[in-house]
């Protein structure tokens, strides 16, 4: 008998595990917020596969999916040299990076960086060139090259060069005697086509960014971010929070900076029209002067164009509305109990300090469906000193060498989804986000060292919250 | 009375245990009834690929032949040959084009769509354009010395992920050149591949080496996707039907067609055109033919959907269809989805050609463009929906 009731009890006890574990998400309720998987708010987007960045925000009118239709077409297929049938899509450099937006941003994702020398186009990390700031704060360029590295031309004409990428490997122990290892890269730019860089070239290494959440960075208020500013560190944590100020094109004025790697454009507008001249080739009413030295410009001024302006307002602008409109992806596991407790580590290294895990965006933006959203984008979109490693020594507008954005981490666990791999920082030089956390220095310092101090368990943890974004 | 303690305890044991699992657990039978069902539907599709996949081989090694004679023998009839036969050759192909958008065999990692199909094509590229005699691999003889299958194959990707000097409408551009005319396709003449007496355009074996290299490396890749669909071999194929994940094969099946669909028909290729009002925002711009690939795309998704796939000899490949298993789930859906597809047929096959022309005066044709565009998305969204009644979510996102 005693037996039976043992069955029968085992039985239950069986049942009630199985019933619980299924149950069982949380044991540390009080770290869970209401909403917190809705990252961009009602702007979330729930496409968790390859896919992941290219999705829209829901709401859009039938007139909204077609200009994010057509955005996306300009976005996504390439550019043509010119003259060409397709007219609305030729005028390809002459000299470029890519030939389409998605060449770097493939599937609206993040470009790795080059692992080594192949002597081809990089598709994805570019090269900021200045010897100098002008009356507005903007970057001279170098007399021969411009302001941008383009290793890639039309048929016919030289690309300006080719770069190598060489890793010198750095090692380093955490405080429980493992061991990590960094590369730090050292470019050479090769085949030189143009003549010298200038003497005094200072050179910035960029890699394109995910394009998921932008219409909602643009959508914050103004005030809400300088109201994350401590410029002069008035609350002595050793973060200071500064904003850019960099020149708006179409109204003439400087403006407060929040996209890019050094916060150096005003708008998505800009940074999309920017980005056409700079990497395309591809002349805009905003920037319709090819951006060519003036060496460049003896040679092949009389090479045909792809009109006048190359892409036509209509078009620029739904691709603009393109990148407005795609959505963030809403977190995965935000509920794990090992993904709370890498939470709780983020806020014990005062990682927050910087990316600002939540804000309100403004009423001010013209789409309605970005306005007034609870969002968790984790950047306060101010620049700060990383320190001496990561530095570019190359200023940009109020940005001092020293100085980046902080970059948002939402979105960044979907990269090795959408993109296969897991780079990060402004040159890709981070192979994964332990090494991304290990390279910061200067105002993140201190949380970089208690990061160092961390035991294997809770390191993982905060690496399983941020996989969670 | 003990044999009943034991026997109650356990009846309850098993009532307990099994009354906890009962709730994700259906009769036994109709689960391996539905398994089975599904392992069909994968399989008629692995049939209807394999099967349009050899027509499109088979028909661009016709155009290989025709290209070789017109080589042979450059002459206006052989030049037409070819050009008929390019034609032809996209029947098949463009039907082809539902398999496309999961990641499959091809436009997965080293997938070769970008080699077949790329658009648009960089002209400029390949040969000379209005307002440039000296453009083009063709015409650069010191940086092209020879032009190979290796050649044209380095060139993939050099600048972007997508190729720009091969594929279908590679030959299109060298057969027809640029569609300068409202009321006609491209006007090349033959002249341009003929050496010596009555030429026209320069390095004309230079062009005919091109348009010889270009099409072979048609016929390799299609080859290529060919023996990744072909049945009994150690392929693609094996991989993708002996996924037990019946779910989730058929849900990338759905999303290959309700992307085609609704994405890139009605959008990418239909409604960015329409919008634009450009001439040449079309896919087969030289020929004319973008009429035919917009059918012949429709056809691809009715084909994936309905099971059933017409071979360009007449045979009809068919079997156990998403059409059947939605059909069980909800005939109500069903209807609806069927009633969309015929509706749809009939507007896609009115649109008039040349389409150039026709997004030009789509409000003269009683909007036929843009009524194909709003029943494409609907077609999309109702697949979507009827896929839901077999549990099963189609992520259309692109």
């Amino acid at each position: 008998m005693k037996k039976h009731l043992l069955i029968l009890f085992s039985a239950i006890f069986f049942a009630i595990s199985i019933w619980l574990t299924a149950c069982s998400e949380t044991n540390n309720p009080t770290l869970l917020e209401e909403n917190e998987e809705l990252s961009g708010g009602t702007a979330t987007g729930f496409s968790f596969s390859e896919e992941a960045f290219g999705e829209p925000i829901s709401k859009l009118s039938s007139v909204e999916n077609n200009k994010f239709q057509i955005g996306n077409s300009f976005f996504r297929n390439n550019w043509v040299s010119a003259p060409s049938s397709v007219t609305a899509r030729d005028g390809l450099g002459v000299l470029f990076n890519t030939s389409s937006c998605g060449g770097c941003h493939f599937k609206d994702g993040r470009a790795a960086a080059p692992e080594f020398f192949t002597g081809k186009p990089l598709n994805g990390l570019l090269f900021r060139l200045s010897i100098g700031k002008d009356a507005n704060g903007d970057a001279i360029p170098d007399p021969n090259y411009g302001g941008q590295l383009s290793d890639n031309a039309i048929l016919g004409i030289k690309a300006e060069c080719k770069v190598q990428v060489n890793y010198e490997e750095i090692t380093g122990n955490y405080a429980d005697g493992t061991t990590y290892k960094l590369r730090k890269p050292n470019y050479q730019f090769l085949e030189l086509a143009y003549g010298n860089l200038a003497a005094n070239v200072m050179v910035s290494p960029r890699i394109a960014p995910q394009m998921a959440g932008l219409g909602l960075l643009e959508a914050i208020d103004e005030a809400t971010i300088l109201s994350f500013t401590d410029e002069n560190d008035k609350n002595g944590d050793g973060i200071s929070g500064k904003a850019n100020y960099v020149w708006d094109t179409k109204n003439n004025k400087k403006t407060l900076g929040r996209f890019g790697w050094k916060a150096n454009q005003p708008s998505l507008h800009q940074q999309t029209a920017g980005a056409f001249l700079g990497d395309i080739g591809i002349t805009s009413s905003l920037f319709s002067v090819e951006s060519l030295s003036n060496s460049q410009n003896l040679l092949y001024a009389n090479l045909p164009n792809g009109g006048n302006p190359e892409i036509s307002d209509e078009n620029l602008d739904n691709v603009v509305f393109y990148t407005q409109t795609l959505a963030i992806p809403a977190r995965r596991n935000y509920k794990d109990a090992e993904v709370l407790a890498g939470k709780q580590v983020f806020i014990d290294l005062n990682c927050g300090a910087c990316h600002t895990p939540k804000m309100q965006t403004g009423n001010f933006h013209k789409i309605q469906q970005l306005n007034n959203q609870a969002i968790r984008p984790y950047t306060d979109l101010l620049l700060h000193d990383m320190g001496k490693e990561l530095a570019d020594n190359r200023p940009d507008f109020e940005a001092n060498g020293q100085e980046w954005k902080t970059p948002p981490l939402w979105g960044i666990g979907l990269i090795k989804t959408v993109n296969k791999h897991t780079n990060l920082l402004h040159d890709g030089r981070a192979r994964n986000m332990e090494e991304a956390i290990l390279w910061h220095g200067g105002e993140a310092q201190k949380s970089k060292d208690k990061f160092v101090q961390l035991s294997k368990n809770q390191r993982d943890r905060l690496i399983k919250f941020l996989e969670s974004l | 009375m003990k044999k009943y303690t034991v026997q109650i305890t356990f009846i309850c044991a098993i009532l307990l245990i099994s009354g906890l699992f009962s709730a994700c657990q259906k009769d036994d039978n109709s689960q391996i009834q539905l398994q089975a069902t599904k392992k069909e539907v994968v399989e008629t599709y692995a049939n209807i690929v394999y099967a349009s996949y050899s027509d499109s081989y088979d028909k661009a090694n016709d155009l290989l032949t025709k290209v070789n004679s017109f080589i042979a023998t450059p002459t206006q009839a052989n030049f037409e040959f070819c050009r008929q036969a390019w034609k032809d050759a996209r029947i098949p192909y463009g039907q082809t084009e539902g398999y496309r958008f999961y990641g499959g065999f091809i436009d997965g990692d080293n997938g070769v769509e970008g080699l077949v199909n790329s658009w648009p094509m960089d002209e400029g590229y390949i040969d000379y354009v209005e307002g440039n005699a000296n453009a083009g691999i063709i015409n650069n003889a010191s940086l092209f010395p020879t032009i190979t299958k290796t050649t044209l194959t380095d060139l993939n990707g050099n600048g972007s992920e997508t190729n720009i000097a091969t594929g279908y409408h590679a030959i299109e551009f060298l057969l027809w050149g640029q569609d300068l005319f409202a009321n006609s396709a491209g006007q090349r003449p033959f002249t341009d591949f003929v050496s010596g007496n009555g030429s026209t355009a320069k390095n004309q074996n230079r062009r005919r080496e091109y348009l010889k290299v270009v099409t072979e490396l048609l016929v390799e890749n299609l080859a290529q996707l060919k023996e990744a669909w072909q049945p009994n071999s150690n392929n693609y194929r094996k991989k993708f039907t002996e996924n037990t994940n019946y779910d989730a094969t058929i849900g990338s099946i759905l999303r290959g067609i309700c992307i085609l669909s609704k994405g890139e028909l009605a959008g990418q290729r239909m409604t960015v055109a329409l919008t634009n009002q450009d001439q040449e925002e079309e896919h087969s711009c030289f020929s004319d033919n973008t009429h035919i690939d917009i059918q012949m795309n429709f056809k691809s998704i009715q084909n994936i959907y309905f099971g059933t796939y017409k071979t360009v000899n007449g045979q009809i490949i068919t079997g156990k269809s998403l059409k059947d298993m939605i059909a069980a789930a909800d005939n109500a859906k069903s209807n609806t989805v069927l009633s969309t597809f015929s509706e749809t047929e009939k507007l896609v096959n009115a649109i008039p050609a040349p389409f150039d022309q026709a997004i030009l005066n789509d409000a003269k044709n009683n909007n036929v463009i843009a009524n194909s565009i709003n029943k494409l998305k609907k077609l999309s969204d109702q697949i979507v929906d009827g896929a839901f009644s077999l549990k099963i979510t189609v992520d259309t996102t692109e």
